[in-house]
């Protein structure tokens, strides 16, 4: 049966994890690679760099990171932030990411994700959407959520979808930070409405608004990070809860390597 | 040694990346000489099935692959293990390697999604030595829209419940395929890959 996913979101900028992270027993705590690795040994199935520079010394500073963890973390890791053309995802592909993560750039730049998606497969093109409730509806944001597109959210997933699209990482700007929950609604709305999965993200604070997302919504995995990041929950504290409430998880436990 | 198969299509170096973590030696390679003098082959792949076969064609490897696969331990992975088969239907009817007797066709829909995408767990089938140290049950990394479809029984080591049966691991003789990413699939994946590396000592 396939296991609903937690996956940990990074914010890299210049090389470095921005949020404070507090962990014990890392040698060096912003570094990407080190956390990417404690999270790959607790069961996270997944891993998300979120590449905040925005600048080009930045983003070969993001490759070289991209390759050091590809070297040490044997989860598909997907990479965000930025991306504005093709030839940029072949780069992060080449570093070793399995995924990449489109946002402001599926809206701005037209036909990038069926370009995308056509040159380098489907499975590894993500497109993230961020959702806010305008008058009773669910608009697209860009700009990191500063800027109001007008489009439907749900439409655009579709329309994603049409395009080429393998992955819709849907981000509540509503829920995000308030830790009240990730925000059923729209992401019911979305997992409804396409045939790829659906990455929950924005909200969670505590360990039963991941069970409350899996049962109530047809998301395929949840995104976190400073739930995780400030040690409030772990990611195997939130697996046996999941597991508790029959929601199907890939369970740590094999500690070879 | 293990040879992995660079015909130019996916993310090869990954399969090589997990190799090097596991200290089992590699060489990514289209050399004939090296593969032939190589104590296994990996045959790895992303992509579409016609254009696999056809890039091994123009590459001269097919029949050279064909023989190479009765000498030594030989490991398709994703793409690759569908190219082990006699015929894949992808986007047209394209003969594989023929070393499994078996199609690939697309998942059948069950309602489900397609791809099939994500963590799925094992269910055992037979005995195989890749999956030596593995449980029942444990997940492995998926990304894939077309099965295999096994013509004997015997040759299905382990498989994964999507609505259907999934192929997860399959084996004749010295020839092995799994249809998951050993690569992405964490500790399980990596104790498979260092199965088959240690098949090929």
């Amino acid at each position: 049966m396939l296991g609903k996913r937690i996956i940990p979101c990074l914010d890299v900028k210049l090389g470095r994890v921005v949020k404070g992270i507090n962990f014990e027993g890392l040698r060096d705590v912003g570094d990407p690679v080190e956390i990417a690795k404690f999270y790959d040994r607790e069961g996270a199935d997944e891993i998300t760099f979120l590449d905040i520079t925005a600048t080009n010394d930045g983003r070969k500073t993001l490759l070289d990171v991209v390759e050091r963890t590809a070297r040490e973390i044997f989860v598909p890791l997907t990479v965000g932030g930025g991306i504005r053309h093709e030839d940029e995802i072949r780069d992060i592909l080449l570093a070793g990411a399995d995924k990449v993560s489109i946002n402001s750039a599926a809206v701005t730049v037209p036909g990038l994700v069926g370009r995308a998606a056509e040159r380098y497969g489907s499975q590894c093109i993500v497109v993230a959407i961020d959702s806010m409730r305008v008058d009773g509806e669910f608009h697209v944001m860009i700009n990191a959520g500063t800027k109001d597109t007008g489009i439907d959210a749900v439409k655009w997933a579709q329309e994603m979808e049409r395009q080429g699209a393998g992955e819709i990482l849907l981000t509540s700007k509503d829920a995000d930070g308030t830790k009240a929950g990730y925000d059923i609604e729209i992401t019911r709305l979305i997992a409804e409405s396409v045939g790829i999965p659906v990455i929950a993200s924005g909200g969670c604070g505590k360990i039963e608004d991941f069970s409350e997302v899996f049962l109530k919504t047809g998301a395929d995995a949840a995104l976190a990070a400073s739930v995780l990041h400030f040690r409030e929950l772990t990611i195997s504290e939130i697996k046996e809860h999941l597991a508790e409430n029959n929601v199907p998880v890939r369970l740590g436990g094999k500690r070879e390597w | 040694m293990i040879a992995i198969v660079d015909y130019g299509l996916g993310n090869v170096a990954s399969v090589k990346k997990a190799l090097d973590f596991l200290g089992i030696s590699s060489e990514l390679t289209k050399d004939r000489n090296e593969i032939s003098s190589a104590d296994g082959v990996i045959l790895p792949g992303v992509g579409a099935f016609p254009y696999a076969m056809k890039r091994l064609e123009s590459d001269g490897m097919v029949d050279f692959l064909r023989k190479t696969a009765k000498k030594k331990p030989f490991l398709g992975i994703c793409l690759g293990m569908q190219l082990l088969f006699d015929r894949g239907y992808e986007i047209e009817e394209t003969d594989g390697l023929g070393l499994i007797s078996g199609e690939v066709r697309k998942i059948p829909d069950m309602g489900l999604k397609i791809p099939h995408m994500g963590w799925n767990s094992l269910v055992f089938s037979g005995s195989c030595s890749l999956l030596n140290g593995v449980s029942e049950g444990d997940y492995v990394y998926y990304v894939h829209s077309y099965r295999a479809e096994l013509k004997y029984r015997e040759n299905l080591a382990a498989y994964s419940e999507y609505g259907t049966c999934i192929a997860g691991v399959v084996q004749n003789g010295n020839v092995f395929g799994t249809q998951f990413h050993p690569e992405k699939s964490g500790d399980v994946g990596l104790r498979i890959l260092k199965n088959f590396g240690e098949m090929c000592r």
